[in-house]
């Protein structure tokens, strides 16, 4: 897109947001519609992709589907939509859909600017360098004059150029258009590494002909925390969301997952009667059902769960857990206390 | 005068049968000898590999792991994927519906090619065809469970797409290019200012505008379907190209042609429907027929507002880890089947011309 329609888009943007964002309330519109719609990505493997028989699989999704679990206590009532990276900050201004899912980084100026609010962090990711281990180098404080295969036009190139200028290193990029060329340009020898976020550098290496030849760098440049996102104005709604990602993250914390949920509702633990809305209260004053969070484990899972089923050591992708673990092990999960 | 004693001599061998044409054809002067040599040789070099790559080596039903393991083709990455490549989103217990709805096209425009078949009965057809393809589509009839737009695409789409978008661009291009020609100073200026407007402008700018400019104006709550949205587009921007060709041919028909028109007494209307219209049009076939080819081909832009036609659905499946890689034969799947769509078109459009000919040979 030229800089002028990007200038004419960013100006209706911020006439929309100025003018239109006053409380509009979501939840009543997303209950009288009677199902979800959710902005997602449509070709990240993982995080959200169809599979073969057309059915939503990924991180994003199960997110998306936990709030409408939240919403109407039924994962299934939603509608998921396909964005391109452009169209997503207007579809969800445009009230087309109610919440965007499209491991989209989290930056002041697309909470200030574009009016967005994001909710907590559901993917933890970064940007890093994949290298075939026979060259030797063990940091990319090493790459020094390399050829670098990259994706043009995203934040991952400029990432990559701020990072080889400020260590005064010489590089070379390839820029490669599509992302399942990417890989293949990689170990046919293109270029000495190739960089993207971690979590996609993980699904070009489990493709690679022999996947042990390769590693990742231990350098990650940049932080991309990644989270849904709603409207600007409608903090009920954005309660909603913001919160029923936390109880993923809860849930697990807790040790809840949608096996043993029925069981869990006979605890003890006043903390996980609040939670799974044994002692009434917490839905109430989302204003949802108080088996809200009960119905996000039964039918979705937690955090671990959805993590483990999209992204996992059982996929392909086989990512660690990192900066994705509860905080208790040292990750960067950590919910507020339900309470 | 023929007398019994001549006597009828055969040409030599060297000028009739095989080695006449060979000759004839293809070493015909050294420049020619040279350029089939090299055309030999080229061939010689690329179709053994490509038969070995594409059929010889090739898997056809196994698992993306195994198809890593071999040299040839891996068409298994269309086998293993074909109904999402085909169907989309649609759900799979029910995909029968856009299969038989694409066959029932298939057979209208089949029926479709011979003239002699352009009768009253076959708009009938048309009309009851897609009011079952729709119903197969859409759903909400007794025994057909509903479905949303946004589980349409593959390749009904692109045929959706593809079909309405020329069947609604010639008719508008055609009227265009009247109000073009028109003596009304404010029908031709708006056609003029619409066709410059709209030809001045990149599909994709309109498409874009379409999908994210056009919700921003819309009133709160009301969502236009995507796929509306870019069929509209579609429709607007082909009805543009199809004017200019079409003003060709109006200008092409020569000023007796309106005068003895008038002269017969008959009206604006009368004029172009009986005479002028019948002319032009048919003048013009071959470049409006590689305006509809092209308009065809751009379809698959409306992946850049994600939705799922055929080009899109088909990337997206590489996008998987398990196929990641095997896009030279998915591209190629892709490239067969739009390219037996624009074959289709162009025999279509030799053969009418065909029947369409008044010289007398």
């Amino acid at each position: 897109m030229s800089s002028l329609s990007r200038f004419t888009l960013s100006v209706l943007l911020v006439l929309l947001t100025t003018s239109g964002s006053a409380g509009a309330a979501t939840l009543e519109e997303v209950r009288a519609r009677g199902y979800l719609v959710a902005g997602v990505n449509g070709g990240v493997f993982g995080f959200s992709m169809p599979d073969k028989d057309g059915t939503w699989r990924g991180l994003d999704v199960d997110t998306a589907r936990a709030v409408a679990a939240a919403v109407f206590g039924d994962a299934g009532k939603i509608k998921f939509t396909a964005l391109t990276a452009v169209q997503r900050l207007p579809a969800l201004q445009s009230k087309e859909i109610d919440v965007l899912c499209r491991n989209t980084t989290q930056t002041l100026t697309r909470e200030t600017t574009n009016g967005l609010s994001f909710a907590h962090v559901n993917f933890y990711d970064g940007q890093g360098f994949l290298i075939a281990k026979k060259l030797g180098v063990k940091s990319a404080k090493e790459l020094s004059g390399a050829t670098v295969c990259v994706l043009p036009g995203t934040t991952t190139e400029l990432n990559a150029a701020d990072f080889f200028r400020k260590n005064k290193m010489a590089w070379k990029p390839v820029v490669i258009e599509q992302v399942s060329e990417l890989g293949k340009a990689f170990f046919a020898g293109r270029c000495d590494c190739l960089t993207s976020d971690t979590s996609q550098l993980a699904a070009h290496r489990s493709v690679a002909p022999n996947p042990d030849d390769y590693i990742l760098l231990p350098e990650i440049i940049s932080k991309e925390p990644l989270a849904p996102v709603v409207r600007h104005g409608d903090d009920q709604w954005y309660d909603i969301v913001n919160w029923t990602v936390m109880a993923l993250i809860q849930a697990e914390e807790f040790g809840i997952t949608s096996a043993n949920v029925d069981e869990m509702l006979k605890s003890k633990d006043p903390q996980i009667q609040r939670f799974l809305g044994v002692t009434p209260g917490l839905g109430q004053s989302l204003g949802l059902n108080d088996r809200w969070a009960y119905h996000i484990i039964k039918q979705v899972g937690n955090y671990g769960e959805i993590f483990d089923r999209n992204v996992g050591p059982g996929t392909p992708l086989a990512l660690p857990r990192g900066l994705n673990d509860l905080w208790t092990n040292g990750g960067l999960m950590y919910a507020a206390p339900f309470r | 005068m023929q007398t019994a004693r001549s006597k009828i001599v055969k040409p030599p061998v060297t000028r009739v049968g095989v080695v006449g044409w060979v000759r004839a054809n293809l070493f015909d002067g050294w420049l020619n000898a040279f350029l089939t040599v090299v055309t030999l040789l080229v061939l010689w070099k690329l179709v053994p590999p490509l038969v070995q790559w594409a059929l010889i080596d090739s898997v056809w039903n196994t698992t993306g792991n195994a198809c890593r393991e071999t040299s040839g083709a891996c068409w298994s990455v269309i086998t293993a994927n074909l109904r999402f490549i085909l169907f989309g989103f649609f759900p799979p217990e029910a995909q029968w519906r856009p299969a038989a709805a694409m066959l029932i096209l298939f057979a209208l425009l089949f029926v479709s090619r011979e003239r002699s078949h352009w009768r009253q009965w076959l708009a009938y057809a048309w009309v009851f065809g897609l009011i079952v393809m729709a119903a197969l589509m859409r759903g909400g009839v007794p025994g057909l469970a509903p479905v949303d737009y946004d589980r349409w695409g593959g390749l009904p789409l692109t045929l959706l797409l593809s079909v309405f978008g020329l069947a609604g661009a010639y008719p508008l291009g055609v009227l265009l290019a009247l109000g073009r020609q028109s003596k009304m100073p404010a029908v031709r200026l708006i056609s003029v200012i619409y066709i410059e407007l709209i030809r001045g402008v990149p599909l994709i700018s309109l498409l874009f505008m379409g999908s994210i400019i056009l919700p921003l104006f819309l009133p709160e709550g009301v969502t236009l379907n995507k796929i509306l949205r870019a069929q509209v587009v579609i429709i607007l921007f082909t009805a543009a190209y199809i004017a200019e060709v079409v003003r060709g041919g109006l200008q092409g028909m020569p000023q007796g042609q309106y005068e003895a028109a008038a002269s017969m007494g008959l009206n604006y209307y009368q004029t172009m429907r009986l005479v002028i219209l019948p002319q032009a049009l048919k003048i013009v076939i071959p470049p409006t027929v590689s305006i509809l080819i092209s308009a065809f081909k751009d379809t698959s832009l409306v992946v850049i507002i994600a939705l799922f036609d055929l080009l899109k659905t088909t990337q997206t499946m590489l996008h998987n880890p398990e196929w990641m890689g095997f896009s030279r034969e998915a591209y190629l799947f892709v490239a067969l089947l739009y390219f037996l769509g624009c074959f289709w078109m162009a025999q279509f459009s030799r053969r009418l011309e065909r029947e369409l000919s008044t010289e007398q040979g």
